[in-house]
């Protein structure tokens, strides 16, 4: 995250949140996606993404995840979504023109180790978030 | 391109798909960690073939690598369909080796969790490219709403994959398959306990209707 320095880390010795908006995430491809969420976990951050990834992205990040485990280093994230409401009821139209993805849902992802969601239902998630 | 030329590739691609359609279906087992993935993997293996895929533990991550049975000939009240059974390690976002430590020793436990991140990596890279239908088992005993699961159906349904859910371990008296039915009611539940071979003959039907 270029803007969103560390800098001020050893001063305040607490947990930064990025909150990434949906304009930020729209030029970028899909592994760059990817990267910037996760080097913002690795550095213990909290990434709140205003519009969510699609289905596809949601597959990649957990495969990429996987592949950056490590004993004692890196044990993988938390992510949190609100659930869709009701059942699926996208239009054969919507579904032909490829608008069936909508990432609109705010989507809060954290290292596994530091974030612990108390609480979630379709408006509203409540997450603990520990210094690690 | 020659008019023989091009009629001779239309033959031909016509005779693949002719056979394509004759292939086995790779039909994933998908879900959460501990459902009982292997548990009914291992029941329909035997029922048809005799053989069973993998070993079954209470430990999470017993199966860290996706493990296949080839051909295995399913037929229920007149329908059948051929399906090559693919067991894939439980789905999470999180891999903690310390989780096995009380089971196992330190060494053992990181190599352990090591094979399950690379099992869930491949798992999720074959959802995308390489499985024909989703067979999804959930704990019917535990809360199906949570954030794997709804990824997970996500993204099978962002595919167009056909999936059916299996509500496993309706043993257990916490049960409850009304809770998955309300939770995904967009799909098929079909309840089951692959450990007591409660329920069978509606899974093997259900599997030929709707993979068949």
């Amino acid at each position: 995250m270029p803007e969103a320095t560390k800098a001020d880390d050893d001063r305040h010795d607490g947990v930064q949140i990025d909150l990434i908006s949906g304009e930020r995430m729209e030029g970028l491809a899909s592994m760059e996606k990817i990267r910037m969420i996760l080097d913002g976990v690795h550095d213990g951050n909290i990434v709140i993404l205003e519009e969510g990834l699609t289905p596809d992205e949601e597959s990649r990040l957990i495969e990429v995840t996987m592949a950056e485990i490590s004993p004692d280093e890196f044990n993988g994230i938390e992510i949190e979504t609100y659930p869709k409401s009701g059942t699926r009821d996208s239009s054969l139209l919507g579904r032909i023109m490829g608008n069936d993805e909508s990432p609109k849902k705010l989507t809060v992802i954290g290292p596994a180790n530091q974030i612990e969601t108390l609480h979630k239902d379709e408006t509203l998630i409540s997450a603990l978030v520990s210094r690690s | 391109m020659g008019l023989f030329t091009g009629l001779k590739d239309s033959i031909s691609r016509a005779t693949d798909r002719l056979f394509s359609e004759q292939e086995p279906k790779r039909i994933g087992i998908y879900g959460p960690p501990n459902a009982g993935k292997t548990t009914l993997a291992n029941r329909i293996a035997r029922d048809w073939t005799g053989d069973a895929i993998g070993t079954e533990s209470h430990i999470p991550h017993e199966t860290r690598r996706a493990r296949r049975k080839e051909d295995v000939e399913i037929e229920r009240n007149g329908k059948s369909v051929t399906i090559d059974i693919v067991d894939t390690p439980g789905v999470t976002t999180k891999v903690d080796y310390e989780e096995f430590t009380d089971e196992m020793e330190k060494d053992d436990a990181i190599r352990r969790s090591r094979e399950a991140t690379e099992g869930v990596a491949e798992a999720m890279h074959w959802l995308r490219e390489d499985v024909d239908g989703v067979i999804y088992v959930l704990d019917s005993a535990e809360d199906p709403i949570t954030q794997v699961n709804t990824m997970l159906i996500g993204i099978i349904e962002s595919r167009d994959l056909p999936v059916l859910i299996f509500a496993n371990k309706i043993d257990l008296p916490e049960s409850s398959v009304k809770r998955i039915e309300d939770a995904f009611p967009q799909h098929k539940t079909v309840p089951l306990s692959a450990k007591e071979g409660e329920n069978m003959d509606e899974v093997y039907e259900n599997i030929a209707e709707y993979f068949g």
